[in-house]
């Protein structure tokens, strides 16, 4: 397995949308280190032809009947949202300024 | 304390009121949470409504049903509409969900009362309590000790007499290693079992809810109550909810116990006895012990800690700060989503958003997540093994007993080595019960592990009953 560098973290936290400060990147650096080279005991089995589980039973697609039903009352739902524009959730600005 | 089991006779009964068990759970509490730390909300407004309704249900002849006037904590990850609901994290502080989990509607309909929301480790992420964003809570046999965790709170609320059942939840035994640090049964259903829906998901195909209860025959009851099939959840199994009381004293007479050898190796000496005292207390009971061998068990850690934060970091990317929880303003909607969860997510919750990432990054999922979930089929292959060999499998749930606060903070790898008999179970989808049997050091409980193929519920009760009356605990 690769070893995981610092730039590796810092990328990591930008893909996540996190920032961190120098000494966290350390930190972290470090202890995800120790979690990667622990993984590193899974190598001891023969996978090649093993089929992976992302599910314990096996998900097939579940639908719903096609009713009405009660949906979430929108007013309780926009009283949770941190700014709130003509009945919807507002953002700030996403797309820059014409070049 | 009483049990469930009798409350909830004595009010279906008339013996006792619903609103004089729940303001005796309300003292109770105020005895010492200020010093354990265990609830983050209390609802006491909602509790006396739903005790009152339970007395007058009574009073005009009714059954307000099987949990009738039975005060329950749950687990902050639980939602209840209009309840504060943070999941421990500083991104859900003051959030009130619009919806109520499948779990919390069941217990209502069947007379409970929830009584308020218990601390976790953030996001469920820990065990120990120590990650709350809201500091940690105390074990009440030993308030110098951690409680366990994710589902800490939950463990202390029954553990110090506050309520006689909590629901936590359990990723990778985050019910049942609370449960053995604070001398509780817990039970990790088999999954699919419990319903999800309404439950702040962490990793998706490794969740359960589950109860933390003072004895076994109260574990049956509110799992029976919790159980069955929800539409609203697409995981959830097609069946009702299994028969549970009815089998408490069906005993363990012709079953095969596989003791496990990887599931005590590493414990304290005190752990490795009382394994091997139990497995002979269930000899005597009639089942033949077959020794087994399940090496896969101990590459469970190595697949989990990749799994389970690659699905936590695509469930925790809905905290952008946009729909619900705290937003930090920035003059645009990147630098905002940033800005939001570098400041309301903690620092382990970070170590697995990362972790995850970078599992399921470019270049590195096959080496990494690819690899964890062939690990997983190896796992679920190797227990279906087992299983054909024995009817249940025991261990112990932790390697030692409730350790002191700040002992495995420094270092995320110790304390992930907590959960290193609890992890394989939620890897295999099984089902799994912590049971309260014999001390260890500083006489504090040690928690026996039975283990079983998926819907085996029944099977487990019985026998972790067995081990409860030769313990003199029932």
């Amino acid at each position: 397995m690769s070893a995981l560098s610092r730039e590796d973290v810092a990328k990591v936290a930008r893909l996540a949308r996190l920032s961190l400060s120098d000494e966290e990147l350390d930190l972290f650096t470090g202890q995800l280190s120790r979690v990667l080279e622990h993984a590193t005991d899974m190598d001891a089995l023969d996978l090649a032809d093993v089929v992976p589980t992302a599910h314990p039973f096996g998900l097939t697609n579940v639908v719903r009947g096609d009713d009405l039903t009660a949906c979430l009352d929108r007013d309780e739902v926009l009283a949770a949202a941190p700014d709130v524009q003509d009945d919807r959730f507002g953002v700030p600005r996403i797309v820059g300024d014409a070049p | 304390m009483r049990t469930a089991t009798q409350i909830a006779a004595d009010v279906r009964g008339g013996v006792r009121r619903a609103v004089d068990e729940l303001a005796d759970a309300y003292a109770a509490i105020a005895a010492r949470n200020e010093e354990l730390h265990v609830f983050l909300h209390l609802d006491e407004a909602g509790a006396a409504t739903q005790a009152g309704a339970v007395d007058a249900a009574v009073a005009r002849g009714d059954d307000p049903g099987p949990l009738a006037g039975v005060p329950v904590a749950l687990k902050d990850n639980l939602c209840q509409r209009g309840v504060p609901t943070t999941a421990s994290s500083k991104i859900l502080e003051g959030w009130r969900p619009p919806y109520t989990a499948t779990v919390v509607e069941r217990l209502l309909g069947a007379g409970a009362v929830p009584v308020g929301k218990t601390n976790l480790d953030e996001f469920a992420m820990g065990s120990s309590t120590e990650n709350s964003a809201f500091g940690p809570t105390r074990n009440p046999l030993d308030p110098a000790r951690v409680p366990g965790g994710s589902s800490g709170g939950s463990a202390a609320a029954v553990a110090a007499g506050m309520t006689p059942v909590a629901l936590g939840s359990d990723t990778g035994g985050s019910i049942r290693q609370p449960a053995a640090l604070c001398g509780l049964v817990g039970v990790k259903p088999t999954y699919g079992l419990v319903s999800r829906y309404g439950l702040i998901a962490f990793a998706s195909s490794l969740d359960q809810i589950g109860p933390l209860t003072t004895t076994v025959a109260d574990a049956a009851l509110v799992l029976e109550v919790i159980s069955g099939h929800d539409p609203r959840d697409s995981t959830s199994l097609p069946e009702p909810a299994p028969t549970l009381v009815a089998h408490l004293g069906d005993g363990v007479a012709g079953l095969r116990v596989g003791v496990v050898s990887e599931l005590v190796e590493g414990s304290d000496p005190e752990v490795v006895s009382a394994v091997e005292r139990a497995a002979s207390v269930l000899r005597d009971a009639g089942a033949t012990l077959v020794n087994l061998s399940i090496p896969e068990i101990r590459l469970g850690l190595s697949a989990y800690y990749l799994i389970a934060p690659a699905e936590a970091s695509s469930n925790l990317a809905r905290y952008d700060g946009v729909r619900y929880g705290l937003r930090v303003d920035a003059p645009d909607v990147a630098a905002m989503n940033e800005a939001t969860r570098t400041v309301g997510f903690g620092a382990e919750v970070k170590r697995r958003i990362m972790l995850g990432t970078y599992a399921l990054s470019a270049g590195y999922y096959d080496e990494y997540y690819g690899q964890a979930l062939k690990v997983r089929t190896r796992m679920i292959e190797a227990f279906a093994l087992a299983y054909q060999q024995a009817d249940l499998l025991i261990g112990a749930t932790t390697p030692s007993v409730a350790f002191a606060f700040g002992t495995k903070t420094a270092d995320p790898m110790a304390m992930y080595l907590n959960d290193v008999f609890t992890i394989p179970t939620n890897l295999s989808g099984d089902a799994a019960v912590s049971v309260p049997f014999g001390t260890g050091e500083a006489d504090l409980p040690i928690g026996v592990q039975l283990l079983g193929p998926g819907r085996s519920e029944a099977r487990l009760l019985a026998a972790a009953r067995v081990l409860e009356i030769a313990e003199g605990r029932a």
